[in-house]
């Protein structure tokens, strides 16, 4: 009956999605506002509609009914309720549910907005939504339904939503699968709905741009209105790629966080050039540059997040994520292609009245060092792209499937990713319209020079290593002039407005949150690479089986083994295995690791859980591999030493830090207002017009 | 002439990115083989990057702790999504690979910790070389067990 219930509300909501783009269409075409102001109604009508079948959902789901194959699918009866609810976008079915969801609550967020001064958007803007809605809503209704039961006709178990044949009756299975124990972390929770709010976020700025192009606005209004909706939507996305490397760090058991596989790449692209994006869009702002490249950036990111989502859940492309093969494919990569095709003609279609007001003219200047930041950008993308790709293309050319592993992306993107290092340190120095070599040189030898200086020390006392002291100079070199920078615009602060360093240095970051929030990404992002310098670089391994007392060393570290207990945990159907090592650096006693392995009954599965020891300098990461019985020779270790690994988490807390800073609401819009129009009046007229 | 500097900037980076792909691509080709491809081959394909896919076959599981060296037998599965599908799905197809004992095998060697996932039946993806002792040396082991779960399931990246 609740089955029926929730497919029934799909089903309206299915209808109410269609019909709001066809009344925002209708009444844009007719000028009629009735008709815009029926189809905005109907969009808030989705999220009330979408809530109550996920509602439903998940009440199916806490509640053990077995018999609906998606709740059979990823719960069991031994799974506490939290995670039963969670295993909402356990499965496929019940991820484009959580996906219309989320989509459904930022439309209605967005079209409750005051409209007056962009009232021509409203009905694109719905319809752009509308459309996207209708495409996930359908695939659950017609496709992927996580409402579907399974029915007993004929000795044949299948599932269906409604009876198949005359005569068949509902089966209900005593228990259900359960979710992987692998899944079951923390991280796992939320790291799918952080990549997932991410994802559907950029939704809101691609739908305000396709209004610009339709209504043939030109300004950067679509911009200014989305500017927050794209930063939450990368806040997200990062975090959720930060969360998915921690998970991977903490359980997968290998000592590492990121493997370039195929669907980590498909939620790191739309990342690339949603990062370009934020950064070119200051360019148009400012300069009233680069309007047709900002629209092919957010066009890009919409179809790499439809993309992502369908690369997620495909099995198109060989990967460990991707499981089902699932018929819902072709529909994804038609409705990007038609997206994507769409959007393109209407950027065709305005390109001559997207013409840059101003012309670029040097090459030093922040403009220009912007829009090489974006080729970077671009580039890492095209290079992940063609990794993705490159099996089928391959295949399709010289009938023989080749595929590119993890040391294609390590050594093609290297050096774009040491390149946006260095604009990171330069460009805040550079000045809009016109820098020479000259000015900047002045404004960055004291950075270069502290750069220096610290290559100089690490080279005596820490490493010889040439990749990892030029990634350091770079690292050194984008810290100090961004750190410089603070400095610099506080001092200037503090003797104009006869303020104490402290009161300077907070106002000046209060009164421009923007610049200096993204400063504090800086700042983060070269402390992420400190980490990834250190893990990629200087990682040291060793293995070996040690008898009670016996001790392993490495890297400085001696780690000794004490003793191994195994038990059962009955009521959560788990065995744990748990060793007990005692650690040592150069003789002291540091204390002791519990590497793990939990073994699965019902999934008959291993879980190898390391035992950590983090410090700022390095981790200490011992797996426990295989064990013998009591008595016999001991147990055997693998031990990693991933120095500076912590780096990467303490950045990407600051990184959190940063765009929230960036993203948080301004207390006083009027000023902001005043200070646009000065700039604006202060552009330099174009020699194009 | 402001126009060419643009340019030439552009074709530079544009040209350096080309490079740094076709040369990585290069430097880190992989082919995908079935077991049948790679006996086909013959000894021709002695020394390639390969990654080969096939079914792990439960009884041959062997590991030896104190050199962490796993080796079991995998046999034939077809590499085409479709023809997969078409059978049965990838669980069906697993299991007729394990029971058909005409199915061509071949052994694998792979050193490092025993992945959680390895079990009969279930498909290993395999990075490495063929030996000349006909044995597979793999360098990297991802497993699948797509007989219980729908869902994603994470990677058993094992890295050497």
């Amino acid at each position: 009956m609740l089955a029926e219930f929730g497919f029934g509300v799909l089903v309206v909501s299915l209808v109410v999605a269609i019909y709001s783009g066809t009344a925002a269409v209708n009444g844009a075409l007719n000028k009629s506002s009735a008709m815009v102001e029926s189809a905005r109604r109907a969009m808030l009508l989705t999220f009330p509609l979408i809530s109550i079948a996920a509602g439903t959902l998940i009440y199916l789901l806490v509640n053990n009914h077995y018999e609906v194959a998606f709740v059979y699918e990823v719960t069991s009866r031994s799974m506490p309720t939290y995670l039963k609810v969670t295993a909402w976008w356990g499965g496929q079915a019940g991820s484009l549910v959580f996906w219309s969801w989320l989509l459904a609550v930022f439309t209605s967020a967005v079209t409750l907005r005051k409209w007056d001064r962009d009232i021509e958007f409203l009905p694109w803007v719905v319809l752009v939504s509308a459309v996207t809605l209708t495409f996930f809503l359908g695939m659950t209704v017609i496709f992927e339904n996580p409402f579907a039961r399974y029915w007993l006709a004929n000795g044949n178990v299948a599932p269906s939503m409604f009876s198949p044949a005359s005569g068949a009756t509902i089966f209900t299975p005593d228990d259900g699968q359960g979710l992987n124990p692998l899944l079951r972390h923390p991280g796992m929770v939320i790291h799918p709905p952080m990549l997932y709010l991410g994802f559907v976020s950029f939704v809101i700025p691609y739908a305000f741009a396709m209004a610009a192009l339709i209504t043939g606005r030109t300004d950067d209004r679509w911009i200014r209105i989305t500017r927050r909706w794209a930063l939450w939507a990368w806040l997200f996305l990062s975090f959720g790629l930060v969360l998915g490397g921690r998970w991977a760090y903490d359980v997968l058991g290998w000592g590492g966080y990121w493997g370039w596989d195929p669907v980590e790449i498909a939620a790191f692209m739309p990342w690339l050039t949603g990062t370009a994006f934020l950064h070119s869009v200051m360019i148009q702002e400012k300069r009233g540059l680069l309007k047709h490249w900002n629209m092919i950036l957010i066009i890009l990111t919409y179809a790499l997040v439809i993309f992502g989502t369908f690369l997620t859940r495909s099995g198109v492309l060989s990967s460990v994520h991707a499981f089902a093969n699932s018929p819902i494919g072709p529909f994804f990569m038609g409705f990007v292609s038609l997206t994507l095709v769409a959007s393109v003609a209407l950027v065709i279609w305005r390109w001559p009245i997207l013409r840059s007001e101003t012309e670029m003219k040097s090459m030093l200047s922040r403009e220009a060092l912007f829009l090489l930041n974006n080729l970077l950008f671009i580039s890492i993308l095209v290079v992940c792209f063609w990794g993705v790709i490159f099996p089928l293309v391959s295949e399709l050319f010289t009938g023989q499937k080749v595929t590119v592993g993890p040391p294609f992306y390590e050594r093609a993107t290297a050096p774009l990713f040491a390149g946006l290092l260095f604009l990171m340190a330069v460009a805040p120095l550079s000045a809009w319209g016109h820098s020479t070599v000259q000015t900047l040189g002045r404004a960055i030898w004291k950075s270069v020079t502290a750069a220096l200086v610290i290559v100089v020390v690490l080279f005596f006392t820490y490493t010889k290593n040439i990749v990892a002291l030029v990634g350091f100079f770079l690292v050194a070199l984008a810290l100090s002039a961004t750190i410089n920078e603070f400095w610099r615009g506080a001092r200037a602060r503090q003797k104009t407005q006869n303020e104490n360093f402290f009161t300077a240095i907070s106002r000046l970051m209060g009164r421009n949150r923007r610049r200096y929030g993204g400063y504090i990404i800086h700042i983060s992002m070269a402390l992420m690479a400190i980490g990834i310098l250190g893990i990629e670089v200087f990682q040291t391994q060793t293995q070996g089986t040690l008898a009670a007392g016996e001790s392993m060393d490495i890297s400085g570290y001696t780690v000794e083994y004490r003793e191994l207990a195994s038990w059962d945990s009955t009521g959560e159907g788990v065995n744990h295995t748990r060793a007990v090592v005692d650690v040592y650096k150069n003789g002291i006693y540091l204390g002791e690791l519990n590497p793990r392995i939990d073994y699965f009954f019902d999934s008959q599965q291993n879980m190898t859980i390391p035992g950590q020891r983090s410090t700022l300098r390095d981790d200490l990461y011992v797996l426990l591999v295989d064990w013998q019985p009591v008595s016999s020779i001991g147990a055997t270790f693998k031990i990693f030493v991933n120095p500076l690994v912590n780096w990467l988490w303490i950045g990407s807390l600051v990184f959190l830090l940063g765009v929230i800073f960036a993203a948080w609401p301004d207390n006083d819009p009027a000023e902001e207002t005043a200070r646009r129009n000065v700039s604006r009046s202060n552009r330099q007229p174009s020699a194009a017009d | 002439m402001k126009i060419n500097k643009f340019f030439l900037g552009g074709a530079f980076i544009l040209a350096a990115v080309v490079y740094l792909i076709a040369s990585s691509t290069q430097a880190s080709a992989e082919y995908f083989m079935t077991i049948n491809e790679l006996k086909a081959d013959g000894s021709a394909a002695i020394g390639k990057s390969v990654r080969l896919s096939g079914a792990v076959l439960g009884d041959t599981i062997q590991y030896d702790a104190d050199s962490l060296t796993l080796t079991f037998d995998v046999a034939h599965v077809s590499g085409d999504n479709n023809e997969i599908e078409a059978q049965g799905g990838l669980a069906e197809v697993l299991h007729q690979a394990v029971i058909d004992p005409t199915r061509e095998k071949v052994s694998v060697v792979y050193v490092g910790p025993k992945p959680d996932l390895l079990r009969g039946e279930a498909q290993a993806i395999m990075t490495g070389k063929l030996g000349e002792d006909g044995v597979f040396y793999a360098d990297e082991l991802l497993l699948k067990c797509p007989t219980r779960y729908e869902q994603a399931v994470p990677e058993q990246a094992a890295n050497n």
